[in-house]
């Protein structure tokens, strides 16, 4: 009975599934109930800050002047076709305002500070950490968790807005320096084209909820991990893969809402 | 690592991070050109706006004036209202003429404005009554094509 | 079982008898499915969140490796439990720590992280953090395991003194037999679950029961097989004849 048994063997997964996005969004909601000691004692979150936004300041800078170098060059090239390159700026400044700074962004975070953030929580219990904390009265989900989920939260939007203004230079440099586009047409029709509310705030509306959803995904899978150097990988593996597709889902849902009809 | 250097490189990355929001905004963005001086409304109704959008640009000597605000279709007259919100810096006669034209061959439309002689200036509410529609391609191709047509074979 | 204050109680068994389990009982991390841990004449598991915090506040517990918290210094480690449950100001904290880290010996060390110590400094840097709030009871989950005979019978000694001197109850889990006869009141012996044998530690080491004997002696053959249960060593080898 093959077919039965791969019957079976989706029905368990799917129950598994909602069963984990249970304890997830359980995990998540005890969170933000235990942030209020978190917020009280700011130098912790400042401390995570530190690691996951000032770490990832570097793969973030680099890689959105490269994209942005990457978007002026290919859509010179195609919109030399139409003979309409004064629209590069618009182009450029669009694609990654709207779309590829936010995800782009995200999915270099949940690798960078989101792996990070899961193999250290998964060490922690590995090695008794979160034990040991449990046992001197102190709540690791307000000590360790919420500071970390905090400091995610605010970094996601102020490295996506990073990487969209790096790439924008990026663009400029291409396009402008290099190539020779006009440079008061590239930046009116940029100025022109992209609106603050309908574009840039939605842009950071977007990494918000990326930020949340990465660093939700990478400290849950650190806190459930089995207590073993193979739990602990393959719960890191586990927050880029889950994190990157989130993000690309996630991604798609909030264009529709946010930029349809225009 | 020494509290007082997290400190500092959180402050670095904080200040960046707003940095680059804020020059989204200025540079990259509308909020720059958009809402820096007050402005006045005035509508005008065309009978065909083509591919004109909320906040495109209105134009005059091809300087920036103004934005549309508002497109709606008026089915009293079963023509479009346009309004725009011009510089207060800027006034223009009564007998303005407003055009919408688009920039380049595929561009993005806008709204150029052709002051007349009139001593007195377009007030805020007021009614711009001499326009012109947009020039659609199809219609352009479709006379081009009767005019040939109608030519008297040689 | 009981631990009367002031002593020094070991509780000796096999790997997976359930002594660890036993900890954690006491700790409120695990719910009895019969019977009742009561500490200080309450009851642990009937108590809500709050109540087992404040109880724990007066329970101090060693980790099998130290469990320091390995993103704060030496420092940070001794003086978390002080930061998180008083308002006490730096100063006195900073004075406390460094006379906690005295009484184990490694007042030098606080500005170091814990990957830059031995495993036996590690022990007892953890050790004082156990001890930093002056708990009234000490619980020690092998606090010898992966330790050289030197450092193990530093850190026995200041088990023993680090009771004595805060007038606490200590249970030491442990299967070190002769470092821990050598400092404690009184032996509980565990096997499946159960308690098997208890005494004092000359009583033990004179016990005659065979169980307690294998074990104190480490022989290889006794009363704990030294083949795991299985069919017929011939049947397996697929043997005829």
């Amino acid at each position: 009975m093959p077919a039965v048994k791969a019957i079976k063997g989706i029905g368990h997964r799917t129950v598994n599934a909602v069963w984990r996005i249970g304890v997830a969004t359980r995990f998540f909601l005890l969170t933000l109930t235990h942030s209020g000691s978190g917020f009280r004692r700011f130098h912790l979150i400042v401390k995570e800050l530190f690691s996951t936004g000032v770490m990832s300041l570097i793969i973030i800078i680099v890689a959105g002047l490269f994209v942005g170098m990457v978007l002026g060059l290919q859509g010179y090239e195609t919109l030399k076709r139409y003979g309409s390159e004064s629209a590069l700026g618009s182009m450029v400044a669009l694609s990654l305002v709207r779309e590829l700074g936010p995800v782009v962004a995200a999915l270099l975070f949940a690798s960078r500070a989101g792996s990070a953030m899961t193999a250290e929580i998964g060490l922690m219990r590995a090695t008794e950490q979160i034990s040991a904390m449990e046992m001197m009265a102190v709540n690791p989900i307000a000590r360790i968790v919420a500071p970390r989920f905090w400091a995610g939260v605010i970094s996601m939007p102020l490295l996506a807005a990073m990487f969209s203004a790096v790439g924008v230079f990026g663009g400029y440099l291409v396009g402008v320096v290099q190539i020779g586009v006009d440079e008061g047409s590239f930046w009116s029709q940029m100025q022109a084209a992209v609106d603050f509310r309908e574009d840039i705030l939605n842009g950071v509306l977007k990494s918000f909820v990326f930020g949340i959803v990465v660093t939700v995904i990478a400290l849950f899978e650190g806190y459930d991990a089995p207590p073993t150097a193979e739990g602990v990988s393959g719960a890191t593996t586990r927050t880029v893969v889950t994190s990157s597709l989130a993000i690309l889902m996630l991604d798609f849902v909030l264009t529709a809402i946010m930029f349809r009809g225009n | 690592m020494e509290r007082t250097t997290i400190d500092l490189w959180v402050g670095i990355f904080v200040v960046g991070g707003a940095a680059a929001l804020v020059m989204l905004a200025m540079k990259v963005g509308n909020l720059g050109t958009y809402n820096v001086s007050e402005t006045y409304q005035i509508h005008a109704y065309f009978s065909n706006i083509g591919g004109l959008k909320p906040k495109a640009s209105i134009k005059s000597a091809g300087v920036l004036v103004g934005r549309v605000t508002d497109i709606t279709l008026d089915t009293g007259r079963y023509e479009a209202k346009v309004v725009m919100s011009l510089d207060k810096r800027y006034q223009f006669p009564t007998d303005t003429f407003a055009n919408i034209l688009t920039s380049g061959l595929l561009g993005e439309q806008y709204i150029g404005l052709v002051p007349g002689g009139d001593e007195e200036v377009l007030k805020n509410g007021e009614q711009l009554k001499m326009t012109q529609s947009a020039v659609v391609l199809e219609d352009l191709i479709g006379k081009f094509l009767y005019s040939k047509a109608d030519e008297p074979a040689k | 079982m009981v631990f009367p204050k002031g002593k020094l109680i070991a509780i000796m068994g096999l790997s997976g008898c359930g002594k660890t389990t036993l900890l954690r009982h006491i700790g409120g991390a695990l719910k009895p499915t019969k019977g009742c841990v009561k500490v200080g004449g309450q009851v642990v598991h009937e108590l809500d969140q709050d109540g087992l915090y404040a109880m724990r506040r007066k329970m101090g517990m060693l980790f099998q490796f130290g469990a320091l918290f390995t993103d704060m210094s030496v420092y940070d480690n001794v003086a978390f439990q002080m930061r998180e449950h008083t308002d006490l100001p730096e100063e006195i904290i900073h004075d406390l720590v460094l006379m906690k880290l005295h009484a184990v010996g490694l007042r030098g060390t606080h500005h170091l992280m814990p990957s830059e110590l031995s495993g036996g400094m590690a022990r007892r840097v953890a050790l004082a953090r156990t001890v930093a709030l002056d708990p009234m009871l000490i619980m020690y989950d092998e606090p010898f395991a992966g330790l050289d005979p030197i450092s193990m019978t530093v850190v026995g000694d200041l088990i023993r003194s680090l009771n004595d001197a805060l007038g606490a109850t200590s249970i030491i889990v442990t299967h070190d037999i002769q470092e821990s006869l050598k400092i404690v009141d009184y032996v509980y012996f565990m096997a499946n679950g159960v308690i098997d044998a208890e005494g004092t530690p000359d009583e033990i080491r004179a016990a005659d029961k065979e169980f307690v004997h294998q074990f104190v002696h480490g022989e290889m053959d006794g009363p704990v097989p030294f083949h795991y249960p299985g069919g017929e060593y011939r049947q397996d080898l697929d043997l005829k004849g």
